[in-house]
């Protein structure tokens, strides 16, 4: 069933069952993101995807990786209102992935098209700077892409991190994915994929990661 | 690195993993009960324990850490056989708790969140055990004292071998 909706002012034909995201990508409307990747289920765990949704003449913000879409919905990608909760998602992630005072990867990129001041945050910044910011890519890639489970969430709060299984990593050496999925550069420039060294669940459990 | 060589203990362990899991008829959703009986029989969830569970459950290893490691009813590390609980809640706080737990921490010679190198004693802290008006309150192996005093706790401990 094709469903019509209005994205940006824009007339969008959809099929049932897309998302937003999907159906606002296929109208050649780009939607900024941190956590979407094609392959894999929608997550929702950035929100730089957020967008006003207007049905029925009410206003919703809603992450639009995971909504589905619907006849007549009114979308705006772009507002004043998404541009500064854009901004303020890439402040509050940037001190997480700061080294020497910069960013980088798409972080860099996004901070720079919203106008966001990564340094805003810095001085109230009491969790470890880890370089991650648990978009988990690249746990998901290689659970639902691959198949091996080698890399995984450990903890909770500001102790969560991606640690990898070095046992189940004997795929890693050639497959390395999650080397160009990683926003914000960690993985390729802290793992070798050979020894994990500072990167294993077992440097997870000695409180070292 | 797990040895492919079956030592006698790594039998014991996969024994009572397949006992375990077969008593939830290997039912994935069951993880977490799965994880508690394990841990209530070994005191700790050891790197054995779950590769063996993720392999007999046929859930990823990643995903069976990703649970061990959320709640803080597992502990991924040893733990002595008898676990004294000291309470930090408001009300025990408010009742001189933080001095109870410099008293105990001196007496063991061990900080908090330690286990003492003969593997006789955890001590860990939790936020409230729902008795406030007992506090300042210890539990150790799940029996509650009330304003333990320095003779008592010296009791408790020596008779917790």
């Amino acid at each position: 069933m094709t469903i019509t909706l209005q994205i940006d002012g824009k007339e969008v034909n959809a099929k049932e069952g897309m998302t937003v995201l999907e159906a606002a990508k296929e109208a050649g409307i780009e939607i900024s993101t941190l956590c979407y990747h094609e392959k894999l289920k929608p997550y929702g765990a950035c929100r730089i995807c957020s967008v006003e949704v207007e049905r029925k003449g009410r206003v919703r913000i809603v992450a639009s990786c995971g909504y589905p879409v619907e006849q007549g919905l009114v979308v705006r990608t772009r507002s004043p209102r998404i541009d500064k909760i854009r901004k303020v998602i890439i402040e509050l992630v940037a001190p997480t992935t700061m080294v020497d005072g910069e960013v980088a990867g798409q972080i860099k990129k996004l901070a720079k098209e919203y106008g966001a001041n990564i340094h805003r945050f810095e001085s109230r910044f009491r969790a470890k700077p880890t370089r991650c910011i648990l978009c988990g890519q690249c746990v998901r890639y290689c659970d639902e892409v691959v198949g091996e489970h080698a890399i995984g969430f450990v903890g909770r709060g500001i102790e969560r991190r991606a640690a990898f299984f070095p046992e189940k990593a004997r795929a890693c050496l050639t497959c390395q994915a999650c080397f160009d999925l990683c926003p914000t550069g960690k993985i390729p420039s802290e793992t070798d994929f050979v020894v994990f060294d500072g990167f294993s669940v077992d440097d997870y459990l000695a409180g070292k990661l | 690195m797990v040895s492919k060589t079956k030592s006698p203990k790594l039998t014991k362990v996969s024994r009572a993993v397949s006992k375990t899991v077969g008593s939830y008829q290997r039912d994935k959703d069951m993880l977490i009960q799965i994880l508690l009986d394990l841990q209530s029989m070994f005191g700790w969830l050891s790197r054995e324990v779950l590769t063996e569970v993720s392999e007999q459950l046929e859930v990823p290893i990643t995903q069976v850490y990703q649970i061990a490691s959320y709640y803080k009813a597992f502990s991924l590390m040893p733990r002595g056989r008898h676990i004294i609980k000291v309470c930090l809640g408001t009300a025990c706080q408010v009742r001189g708790s933080p001095r109870l737990l410099d008293t105990i921490s001196a007496m063991l010679g061990m900080k908090p969140h330690e286990t003492s190198e003969d593997m006789r004693f955890t001590l860990e802290t939790v936020n409230c055990l729902g008795c406030c008006a007992m506090g300042p309150v210890v539990v150790v192996d799940e029996k509650y004292h009330t304003k333990p005093s320095p003779s008592d706790l010296r009791k408790i401990f020596e008779s917790a071998k």
